[in-house]
């Protein structure tokens, strides 16, 4: 029977996916027994969704931001219309998936995110049934010599974290899955939890067996339900599967995972405070050390990682260290789900080995801004990254090369600003969003957000401006080297970039002749 | 939403019966208690810290710390507006203005009849096909003025309109 895919992620069904299949439920091949309908996971060409693919046998033949109008003339004599508008030929073939080099996002959209026959057919446990045959030591050892490090923003080796919790001598260990994804720009965990769920069990699995814990958590935001409803499910197909349980696929393992809710707050993502908030308190960050290594949930060591993390462990473990390693520059090992969205023509998930640059990113994948204006600034790393003017876009996308301009890849988020906007908003944004988040631990991240906001809203009100951006240069030093975490510490990031870069934003030359400063750094 | 007080008592009780009482269960049982009632009252508070054993002060301290957890009721329907910078980039702070103007009130607050709340949300992780708006469980992209008050007009109980929206649940 022809298979009739219609995703079923948060992103496709967001502009109509179910209506669609609604609506081809009724369509004559369907009611006829000649064609079903998969609820796929969405592939991430998100200027694409929704996208409707139809098996045949070149290939599965796509089409385009289909609508409910759009889906009784999607055949033709019981066949894909090929000659339709919206009709994109074999979907694999398409430039910017062929372009890719998906390792962690190969799955997705291809399969039936819940079924294990489907993730088995394309790869799925080659990892974790590789890991079950090798020892403890022998798998740390393999995500060390991958290089493999953390997706989640600080880049910490993954391999170094799981051998700390691994030689540490007690009697029960955790392993968290960081799900929170609060940068803004970022859906990368998500469309990976609600179109391969399946994986991250398995990395998540894979690190229980490198360490040796018995049981796991995954701590999801809560601005995420459809994820938590697939991955939910996913859980207990697992657990019914024997891939969780007494006995993890058969083996003498014992691992268990536990899904959580978050509760808004954008702080649980840094990791201590997300420890805190699994413990049911308050999410204020902890001093370290101690390290969460050593002393992490309820005070037993723990390895926490992000979702992408686990996953690029299947990878790592499925292909060999070396093999990884291959992939990408120098200490910026494997692939990296970048994440294109805000202002862009073609935004989604693109997936590529580091060290690309930016521009490569923006106009073969990205396409240019969605309005058709020109692009003016890049937000890279989330909303503590820096704001890129057109002059940094040929920096590679590595961690290294990214530290350089002063700026982070951070969770892989870019988001894409054309010309109308105006940066000196922005910057204030950036400050009012670290005031809103603030755990309230320490005071230069506590009080400092909120004088920053207070004095760009005055340098934008030209008030004393030469004063109040020296206040400016000062509040961000402070908060750089005040604050206990990375939420007060990286605050500054985007904003030094906006006075440096988009100086003439905050010092408009309205009302008189410009105010020259001289911007340092 | 309300709901008088003996009736949110025994919500209340059937959810700390069906809950482990330690202290990791502490924000899961308030986020039911909110998705149950609406809101975690002082009365709640009293409630779930006897059963936990904690005091009141520990309970309210992780009420007021989450954004997702009210301490008073807010209108029939919330509907967040993405307000991050990938919305932004897009238009959200303009179709704020819109929503704003359309309902004669500010993010933050509700309508004076007690329909909507209106609020900002942080990203939805729907960053490439934004502004992005949350109503109940529905995540809804590519959101125009216009779209935002066809979106308006399907949500149920408003001049006797009891058209559900897709896959939204009480809010
Ligand atoms: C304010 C703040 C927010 C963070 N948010 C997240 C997040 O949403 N997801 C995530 O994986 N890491 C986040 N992190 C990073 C975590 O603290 C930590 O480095 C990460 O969970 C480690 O996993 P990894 O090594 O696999 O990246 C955040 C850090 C800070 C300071
Ligand atoms: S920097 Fe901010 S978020 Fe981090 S510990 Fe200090 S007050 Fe809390
Ligand atoms: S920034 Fe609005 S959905 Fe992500």
């Amino acid at each position: 029977m022809t298979r009739i895919f219609v995703p079923n992620d948060t992103g496709a069904r967001s502009v109509g996916a179910d209506e669609v299949a609604a609506a081809l439920m009724n369509a004559q091949v369907v009611q006829s027994g000649l064609a079903t309908i998969v609820r796929n996971g969405s592939r991430g060409a998100y200027w694409l969704e929704p996208l409707v693919e139809i098996d045949t046998p070149s290939g599965r033949i796509g089409f385009a931001n289909v609508t409910v109008d759009d889906v009784a003339g999607l055949f033709a004599d019981g066949l894909p219309d090929q000659t339709h508008a919206k009709c994109l030929g074999v979907v694999d073939a398409l430039p910017w998936f062929a372009g890719q080099t998906r390792l962690t996002f190969a799955r997705v959209g291809r399969i039936d995110p819940l079924s294990l026959s489907d993730y088995r057919a394309l790869g799925g446990f080659a990892g974790l049934e590789r890991g079950c045959t090798m020892d403890a030591k022998a798998i740390v050892d393999e995500v060390t010599v991958s290089g493999l490090r953390g997706r989640g923003g600080a880049a910490f080796p993954a391999g170094i974290k799981w051998n700390t919790v691994r030689n540490a001598n007690a009697p029960q260990k955790y392993i968290v899955c960081n799900a929170d994804e609060g940068d803004s720009g970022t859906f990368a965990d998500r469309l990976l939890m609600e179109a391969d769920p399946f994986q991250l069990i398995e990395g998540m699995t894979i690190a229980a067996l490198a360490v040796g814990a018995t049981r796991g958590f995954v701590y999801l935001r809560s601005e995420y339900p459809h994820a938590a409803q697939i991955f939910g499910r996913a859980l207990t197909i697992a657990r019914e599967a024997g891939v969780l349980g007494p006995s993890v696929l058969g083996t003498a393992h014992t691992f268990d995972i536990t899904l959580r809710m978050g509760g808004g707050a954008y702080i649980c993502g840094e990791e201590t405070a997300l420890l805190e908030s699994l413990e049911g308190k308050r999410g204020t960050v902890r001093p370290k050390p101690p390290l969460p290594a050593l002393t992490g949930l309820f005070g037993c060591p723990t390895v926490i990682n992000n979702v992408l993390t686990f996953a690029a462990a299947t990878d790592v473990l499925a292909r060999g260290a070396h093999a990884y390693a291959g992939l990408g520059v120098d200490r910026s090992t494997g692939t990296m789900p970048f994440q294109l969205g805000g202002n862009m023509q073609r935004g989604g998930v693109v997936e590529l080995g580091f060290g690309v640059t930016l521009r490569d990113l923006l106009e073969r994948f990205g396409g240019g801004s969605y309005s058709g204006r020109p692009l003016r600034a890049i937000q890279v790393g989330g909303p503590l990254g820096a704001y890129l003017p057109a002059s940094q876009w040929d920096t590679p996308l590595t961690y290294e090369h990214f530290a350089a301009i002063g700026a982070m890849l951070g969770h892989g988020g870019i988001v894409a600003f054309d010309d109308t906007v105006d940066m000196a908003a922005q910057a204030e944004f950036a400050m009012a969003f670290c005031a809103h988040e603030s755990c309230g631990k320490c005071t230069p991240c506590r009080i400092g957000s909120t004088r920053g906001v207070e004095v760009i809203q005055r340098l934008r009100r030209r008030e004393n401006p030469r004063l109040q951006w020296q206040v400016l240069e000062e509040l961000c030093e402070t908060m750089e080297f005040g604050s206990l975490c990375a939420l007060g510490g990286l605050t500054p990031m985007p904003v030094r970039s906006v006075m440096k870069h988009f100086s003439a934003d905050l010092l408009p030359s309205a009302g008189g002749g410009s105010v020259t400063v001289e911007v340092g750094r | 939403m309300t709901i008088d007080p003996t009736r949110e008592q025994a919500v209340i009780a059937d959810l700390l019966a069906q809950t482990p009482t330690d202290a990791e269960h502490l924000l899961p049982l308030l986020l039911q208690v909110q998705a149950a009632v609406g809101f975690v009252s002082p009365q709640a508070i009293r409630q779930v810290a006897q059963a936990f054993n904690l005091s009141r002060a520990e309970v309210y301290g992780v009420v007021t710390f989450y954004h997702d957890l009210r301490e008073a009721p807010v209108g029939d329907h919330v509907i967040q507006l993405c307000m991050a910078e990938a919305c932004q980039a897009v238009g959200c702070r303009e179709l704020a203005a819109h929503a704003s103007q359309k309902l004669g009130v500010p993010l933050g607050e509700t309508t004076a009849d007690g329909h909507v709340h209106l609020e900002a949300g942080y990203c939805f992780g729907n960053c490439a096909l934004g502004p992005t708006v949350r109503i109940g469980d529905r995540i809804v992209g590519g959101v125009t003025p216009a779209r935002f008050d066809e979106l308006l007009e399907t949500l149920p109980g408003r001049h006797g309109n009891t058209r559900p929206v897709a896959g939204e649940s009480a809010a």
